[in-house]
């Protein structure tokens, strides 16, 4: 318990000092002004403006004020959309969070059977063909791979829309696009193109995880009972590989929502890694801002839940972190 | 008793040959292994042809006196109005794309090289003092690392970056940020292992100071898993910048790398003309995977557990 006490005093440290570098940083480089006002305005209207939006008043002044603002919940109007930053960004979090759980999906729902298969069956074409595979999902780099599925998929083949979300559906009160065939179509490119990099990974742990599971003793004693194969596999092998890949799939969530901005910006899908992109090119600096304060945020609870799961899981990790 | 037996003067030893050196182990154990062979005769011709681009390009892609609008968007292979052939096409104002690809490696090698080295250095003597002094030293340091190590690095960059604005320095800036703990960490556990040997105590107990233990002694004792982190995390810092650079706001439209270029040709993607996204792709695929190759062969041959 003063475990979670003093790990979530740190992290509001964390986000405090986050909270300052981001806002220093940004007050310090770009000028709003220039890109916000028309360059046409008359000098009156340029001095209204700028006092409408708070950027005469000195920096320690416009940080507190901030500050302040966001205990409340209110990071300030966005400069270019005129609505509340954090709303924009709350508003665009559902886009996201779905596009990173389909693609956990597809990497968990794929990735165990070829890797189990490759951990199996070493040696065959069939297994080298899945190493291979996964090996280029490593090393090709993630936006190129969105290139290529819209060139392959959508100009060539035609069988999936370019960009976009699609329609949303509405099922036991959740708005998703998961649930409209146009919105699965719209969906399956971003998602596969997210889930690739962490496919490759899932497919490398379930195979090592099955060549070492495969010659213990338990998988032995199982053969030697006569339970058949399907059986072996389905239930002895996967259960015992399973523990690592829980854990990658728990830690690399964070890891799917930064790389969402990537996805996200390519297939024009409306969720939050778009919107920070747009907001650092427009110079957009209380989205800007909100946007690492709430990923900050998200990440310090994710690394938080991971830390607490793994004492669960595993109750010899102390934690306190006290050596022995 | 006073028989204890002196013992005899040390018999001349049989002339044992000279030990090999290590380095040619290390050459002749790589040498094995032909798909490291095969990625560094790639790495080698990528990175002689990016050296090389100014002398071995048909075209200069910054000169605008030699590009041609009439040229613009040509498929591979297409004569351009002058007449000069375009082998890999051109782009949306005329501008060879195999000369602008060879350009673009020269920048995105550059970048991730002197990155890199930078957080190579940094890390390396941020570990090596924590793992040598310990207790408050390491404490801080470590903790600064594990902090950091729990954020992905594209994260980190694009904060960096958003706050520093686009630019070559910046995002060099921010690649050594996002590398220095990788390095650190290695370092560090590296030098923890080998500070127990005896070669250290030997020069402690021959009254080195500490600086010279530290640089002289233990810091070529850490150098090889260094030196196989270095080269993957070169191919690692290459494709983010790729990445940085083609969300626009990594390097500046003046500095076209490898992702400018990929970015650039994006647009015509959906209007069927792949080459201009294409090729550059390939490049920088080709020059990741060769890195890769040559990293992965080097972590077994300097594996020392392979050493006889």
């Amino acid at each position: 318990m003063v475990y979670v006490i003093r790990r979530l005093l740190q992290a509001v440290f964390l986000a405090l000092v986050m909270s300052f570098l981001v806002f220093t940083g940004i007050f310090a480089v770009g000028n709003p002004v220039d890109i916000l006002i028309d360059p046409e305005a008359t000098q009156a209207e340029r001095v209204r403006l700028i006092a409408q939006l708070g950027l005469d008043r000195p920096f320690h002044e416009q940080y507190f004020v901030f500050l302040g603002n966001v205990l409340q919940g209110d990071f300030g109007n966005s400069f270019v959309y005129n609505r509340p930053a954090l709303g924009l960004i709350l508003e665009r979090m559902p886009a996201t969070l779905e596009l990173a759980f389909a693609a956990i999906v597809i990497a968990v729902v794929l990735g165990i059977p070829l890797g189990m298969y490759a951990g199996l069956r070493p040696g065959t074409a069939g297994s080298q063909t899945v190493m291979a595979g996964s090996i280029l999902g490593f090393s090709v780099p993630n936006f190129w791979q969105a290139i290529m599925l819209i060139m392959i998929f959508s100009v060539m083949l035609g069988w999936f829309p370019v960009s976009g979300r699609g329609q949303v559906g509405e099922f036991m009160g959740i708005r998703s696009s998961l649930f409209t065939l146009n919105g699965l179509q719209h969906m399956a490119l971003p998602a596969i193109n997210l889930a690739i990099g962490h496919l490759a990974l899932v497919i490398r742990l379930a195979r090592s995880g099955t060549q070492e599971v495969k010659a213990q003793d338990f998988i032995r004693f199982a053969r030697a009972k006569g339970l058949r194969e399907p059986r072996i596999v389905l239930v002895h092998l996967l259960r015992n590989i399973l523990i690592p890949i829980v854990t990658l799939v728990g830690m690399s969530f964070g890891g799917l929502i930064a790389f969402a901005v990537v996805t996200e910006s390519i297939f024009a899908w409306p969720g939050m890694g778009k919107l920070i992109i747009d907001s650092i090119r427009q110079l957009d600096r209380p989205v800007v801002v909100a946007y690492l304060i709430v990923i900050v945020v998200i990440f310090i609870i994710l690394n938080l839940l991971v830390d607490l799961l793994y004492s669960l899981i595993d109750p010899r990790i102390r934690l306190d972190g006290a050596k022995q | 008793m006073s028989d204890i037996s002196v013992p005899a003067a040390a018999q001349p030893l049989e002339p044992t040959p000279p030990p090999e050196r290590p380095v040619w182990r290390i050459i002749r154990d790589f040498r094995r292994s032909p798909l490291a062979l095969f990625g560094l005769a790639l790495l080698v011709v990528i990175v002689a042809a990016a050296f090389l681009a100014p002398w071995i390009t048909p075209q200069n892609p910054y000169d605008l006196r030699s590009l041609n609008i009439m040229d613009s968007r040509l498929a591979p292979g297409e004569a351009g109005f002058s007449g000069t052939s375009f082998w890999l096409g051109t782009d949306g104002q005329g501008r060879d794309m195999f000369s602008a690809i060879l350009y673009g490696l020269r920048i995105s090698l550059m970048v991730g090289v002197i990155a890199c080295t930078s957080a190579l250095i940094l890390g390396l003597t941020l570990g090596l003092v924590a793992a040598y002094f310990g207790g408050r030293i390491d404490t801080l340091v470590m903790r600064l690392v594990d902090l950091h190590l729990s954020f992905p690095p594209i994260l980190v960059a694009l904060i960096l970056l958003a706050i520093l604005g686009r630019g070559l320095e910046n995002i060099i800036f921010a690649l050594i940020i996002v590398q220095w703990a990788t390095f650190a960490r290695m370092a560090r556990a590296t030098a923890l292992s080998e500070r127990g040997r005896e070669y250290i105590e030997a020069a402690q107990s021959l009254g080195l100071s500490r600086t010279r233990i530290l640089f002289g002694h233990l810091l070529p004792n850490c150098l090889p898993p260094m030196m196989v982190l270095y080269t993957v995390e070169i191919a690692s810092a290459i494709a983010l910048e790729a990445t940085l650079s083609f969300l626009g706001v990594g390097l500046p439209a003046t500095q076209p790398s490898l992702g400018l270029l990929i970015a650039n040709g994006f647009q015509f993607v959906l209007s069927g003309q792949y080459w201009i996204s294409v090729f550059p792709g390939i490049a920088l695929l080709l020059l990741i995977v060769a890195i890769n190759l040559v990293g992965d062969r080097l972590r077994d041959v300097l594996n020392p557990r392979n050493i006889t």
